[in-house]
């Protein structure tokens, strides 16, 4: 069509950068510097040319920029496959496309692009803040659509139509987002690249590398429980369990899955909750102690700590039963045991002698060799602190006799040492302690400086057994929060400090949306939406099911906005109708009005046939040419009318 | 292969197109007026731009499901909902528009037929970008202002003399986002007279003896001089003010004009015209001796056989001679 080949206006042109511009923009951090400079100025540079209104380079310029742009990408990532290789392709032909705008194919190309690179935006952020940024460059890019056809109208005039339409959109987006059929992506290989370094826990431990999640508040997970919260002091979040030490470093040794059901007994009461776990490229699921199954996808390793079969990079959601009385009572391996006494050959030589005299003193008793570390590790007057003192040679010796103050992992580390000096196997559990309840949206809120460390111990008659050693020094790091049992005045994160209650009101405010945001938009997976929709009824919603029910809403819907049209056509032009209404009261006297016939000519012809009415037939025509013709009709002016042929009756 | 196989395909999409149009359009030929393109006759579908739209849709919900990005599902679907809704728009900005024919000049054939139609919109709110064209001309593209009309100004090129009818038109638009095409056809009752093309070259005025004497008998002529004109060649050279021209040595010829019926009648007839001309071709003749009769001011008449136009001078007697030239052997 010969339209198509219009070229491209300079006025469409600055629309046209734009677009580009807004969707560029916010990619940018997460593009290279170069390439972020680079299709900047080429953006500038289309603006100069578009204000000079010079010649566009030539074609094999262009190509030549392609290719090398291309190359450099290559060479950057060294694939030009991907994600973030596909992104910054992209962002290169966005700035390469500008100057290419000859006529009005390019511009579309462009516009489509920029809806294209809004998606390139969510994979790599997906937050509100981000929404409201794609939602400005949709709006933008539309009317940029909108002026590719049709450049007259005034810039405001197209946002605001392009608004319009958008927010027309809107109820079949919720309709489609609810109901469309979805599938479990990845359709074909999801590209490796999409781990990013987050804080969290790690499968080792050394002295001060929880002590340093302490000053993140970052969110480590979310839960939900079906009834009451349970005792903060109960809320143990089992994680990373390490048996293997080294001198100075705690280690898992377990990173497979070996069974689907639990090997203990449960006993209790039960806890029934929902955990959503933000992603941290691990293959971790945390878990309230003790579940009594496994979520789908994952197994209990040996040492009873839940693991997914795949590394969690995506938000992920399970449902979990757990009994937090369970005695961890059942035959280990003898395998485990042995590690789990496994110490090296020296070092902490004061630890060992105490350790040497309980086992003298009690013999084969663990029961008592526990009951005694216990005593001792509270005689030893332990302080708890974010910023224990560096301990070079002999950790363990340098934490429980000399500095005495220390963080979570010093205490469960010298406390796991002093059991296995005396005989009797333990080991370091690590994981996360308490939770903050979040009074707005009944979340319970577990953050990276919730994280925590504590000891297990196996006694033959009870199996394995949690002791907190932290708990013997600081009760309150377990009884209430971690803040409680810091001494005032040590560097906390900022919104942990008790005299931050407003802010932190206000942080649970926001963090209480966006965690709806992170449940019901960007957690609306497959099986949330099979969910959802059993709860409002459909008994068996499969996509046969879904399609029928969205097709016949997005017909409602359709038909609502079509009634929009006609209602609008229905609405035009009151004067008209009132003159039609004069002249079928005419016509049922006889007096047919034909459409081409001037209002007095029918006037002076309908007074011939029915002199009696003559004048106000006379009058009405009158008023009715006022308002057809004259220049200051007002409103009045109509209910006149409409009263006058009211009142008319030939 | 493709040479072969292509000529008949075309002739195919030519005639599935044109049985569509008859189907869709649907009324008997021409439309009594006003034209109102109600919701039956308005049809709907996407264009280049709308399909590539579609495609580029499909592509953000590939990847959508394949990054389980649930904002990238949102996007995708408000596109759809966008598309859905530029539908309507689409279709809102063409239905319910009316047409009313309006004028269309009589043309020499040869000479494009202009055709006047009167757009009128009955909404309250602006119609943009209406575009209308016949077949293959050039389309006018017109914005209709709100309860008020536009006249848009069709032509068609004309090859022979008689009536023409308006051919059927097409009425569209791609407003607001270029990405639906809303059309419909409509063959408005107007016709454009055509009238013969004047030939290239005629034969001189035939001056009967008569008409010759009327104005030379005795210079009386002269008490009904009316004014100068530049003379044109076909005008007699004893009317030529050769005084005047002598006063500008280098001034152009002029033509004594004289107002006086009688001194200047001719009568253009078919009979004095060659007989081996045939009848398109005196019919051609006549025109131009028309057009020279009326530029040199004479009161002429027409004679073709079986009818009779007195002697005359004026547009209206141009338009009716030449209306009778343009329907001769027609009615």
């Amino acid at each position: 069509m010969a339209r198509r080949d219009r070229p491209v206006s300079q006025r469409q042109a600055w629309w046209l950068l734009a677009a580009a511009l807004g969707a560029f923009l916010p990619l940018t951090p997460h593009l290279p510097l170069w390439l972020a400079l680079g299709s900047g100025s080429v953006m500038l540079l289309r603006g100069w040319i578009t204000y000079r209104q010079w010649h566009l380079p030539p074609r094999w310029l262009l190509a030549l920029l392609v290719i090398a742009g291309t190359a450099a990408v290559g060479f950057e990532y060294r694939t030009v496959f991907g994600r973030v290789p596909g992104v910054a392709l992209l962002g290169i032909f966005i700035a390469l496309k500008l100057l290419e705008l000859r006529a009005a194919r390019d511009a579309l190309a462009v516009v489509l692009l920029c809806y294209f690179l809004v998606l390139a935006q969510f994979m790599f952020t997906q937050t509100i803040a981000t929404a409201l940024v794609a939602i400005l460059t949709i709006v933008l890019t539309t009317a940029t659509l909108a002026a590719a056809a049709d450049d007259r109208p005034a810039p405001q005039l197209l946002l605001r139509r392009s608004g319009l339409m958008l927010a027309q959109a809107l109820p079949f987006m919720v309709l489609l987002f609810i109901l469309f059929p979805r599938v479990q992506g990845p359709l074909w290989g999801l590209p490796q690249d999409r781990i990013t370094a987050t804080t969290g826990l790690s499968d080792s431990m050394a002295p001060g590398s929880i002590a340093e999640l302490s000053q993140s508040d970052a969110i480590a997970f979310r839960v939900k429980f079906s009834g009451p919260v349970p005792a903060q002091s109960q809320l143990y979040w089992r994680g990373p369990v390490m048996s293997r030490f080294d001198g100075r470093n705690w280690r898992a040794t377990r990173s497979m899955g070996t069974q689907s059901t639990p090997p203990y007994p449960l006993t209790g009461a039960s806890v029934d909750y929902e955990l959503t776990l933000e992603p941290h490229g691990k293959p971790w699921l945390f878990a309230l102690e003790h579940p009594d199954a496994v979520p789908a996808n994952s197994q209990f390793s040996d040492d009873l700590q839940l693991l997914s079969r795949e590394v969690v990079r995506n938000r992920t959601r399970y449902s979990l039963r757990s009994y937090p009385d369970t005695q961890l009572l059942f035959k280990d391996t003898a395998t485990n045991l042995r590690e789990a006494l496994a110490l090296p050959r020296d070092g902490n030589p004061r630890i060992r002698a105490a350790a040497a005299e309980w086992k003298t003193r009690h013999g084969d008793d663990a029961t008592a060799i526990v009951a005694a570390a216990e005593d001792f590790f509270g005689r030893q007057l332990l302080a708890y602190t974010l910023t224990p003192p560096m301990v070079l040679d002999d950790v363990i010796d340098g934490f429980l006799f000399e500095t005495k103050r220390g963080f979570c992992e010093h205490f469960a580390s010298a406390f796991a040492f002093s059991l296995r000096a005396a005989g009797v196997p333990a080991r370091v559990v690590t994981g996360y302690q308490g939770g903050e309840l979040n009074a707005v949206d009944g979340y319970l809120v577990i953050r990276q400086y919730d994280a925590h460390a504590w000891t297990e111990a196996w006694l033959p008659e009870r199996g394995w057994v949690r002791i907190d050693p932290t708990a013997i020094s600081a009760p309150r790091r377990i009884a209430d929060h971690f803040v409680a049992a810091v001494p005032a005045g040590e560097a906390l994160p900022f919104l942990a400090r008790a005299n931050m209650s407003w802010l932190r009101d206000l942080r649970n405010r926001f963090d209480a949306v966006a965690n709806g945001w992170n449940q019901w938009v960007l957690g609306y997976t497959p099986q949330r939406q099979r969910e959802f929709l059993q709860s409002l009824g459909l008994e068996a919603p499969d996509w046969q099911q879904m399609t029928a029910v969205l097709a016949v809403l997005s017909g409602a819907v359709l038909l609502v906005l079509t009634a929009w049209i006609l209602y609008q056509r229905k609405q035009i032009d009151p004067v008209r109708r009132a003159w039609l209404n004069f002249t079928r009261r005419l016509a049922k006297r006889g007096v047919q009005w034909h459409d081409w016939e001037g209002p007095q000519d029918f006037a002076r012809r309908a007074s011939l046939a029915l002199p009696t009415h003559a004048a106000s037939i006379q009058a009405i025509t009158e008023s009715y040419s006022r308002l057809r013709y004259a220049p200051q009709a007002t409103p009045a002016d109509l209910s006149h009318l409409k009263n006058q042929i009211r009142q008319f009756h030939p | 292969m493709p040479f072969t196989l292509g000529r008949p395909l075309r002739q195919l999409r030519l005639q599935l197109h044109e049985s569509f149009v008859r189907w869709a359009l649907r009324v008997r030929v021409p439309e009594p007026a006003p034209v109102v393109l109600s919701q039956r006759r308005v049809y709907v579908l996407p264009t280049r731009a709308g399909v590539a739209y579609v495609m580029v849709l499909v592509v953000i919900l590939l990847g959508a499901i394949n990054y389980n990005l649930n904002l990238g599902y949102a996007l995708v679907f408000l596109l759809v909902g966008l598309g859905v809704v530029t539908i309507l728009h689409t279709f809102r900005n063409l239905v319910q528009l009316s047409l009313r024919p309006g004028r269309a000049e009589s043309v020499f054939a040869g000479e494009p037929a202009h055709f006047d139609l009167t757009l009128e919109n009955p909404r309250k709110e602006l119609r943009s970008s209406i575009r209308l064209f016949i077949a293959d001309e050039d389309p006018i593209e017109v914005d209709i202002p709100a309860l008020a009309s536009s006249t848009a100004t069709l032509s068609q090129p004309t090859q022979q003399r008689g009536w023409l009818a308006m051919p059927r038109i097409t009425i569209e638009t791609t407003w607001p986002l270029g990405l639906i095409r809303a059309w419909a056809y409509a063959a408005p009752d107007l016709r454009c007279l055509v009238y013969p093309a004047p030939a290239a070259s005629a034969p001189p005025l035939p001056w009967s003896d008569d008409s010759a004497h009327g104005s030379t008998r005795d210079g009386s002529g002269r008490d009904d001089f009316s004014g100068l004109r530049n003379h044109q060649i076909t005008d007699p050279p004893r009317h030529i003010a050769w005084k005047a021209v002598a006063r500008q040595s280098d001034g152009p010829l002029l033509t004594k004009l004289f107002s006086g019926a009688a001194a200047q009648r001719i009568w253009l007839d078919w009979q004095l015209l060659p007989p081996d001309l045939g009848v398109e071709q005196r019919l051609a003749v006549l025109a131009h001796w028309m057009l020279d009769a009326e530029a040199a001011g004479l009161a002429w008449g027409l004679r073709l056989p079986g009818q009779r136009l007195d002697p005359g001078s004026g547009p209206t007697q141009l338009a009716q001679g030449l209306r009778a030239l343009a329907l001769y052997g027609t009615a």
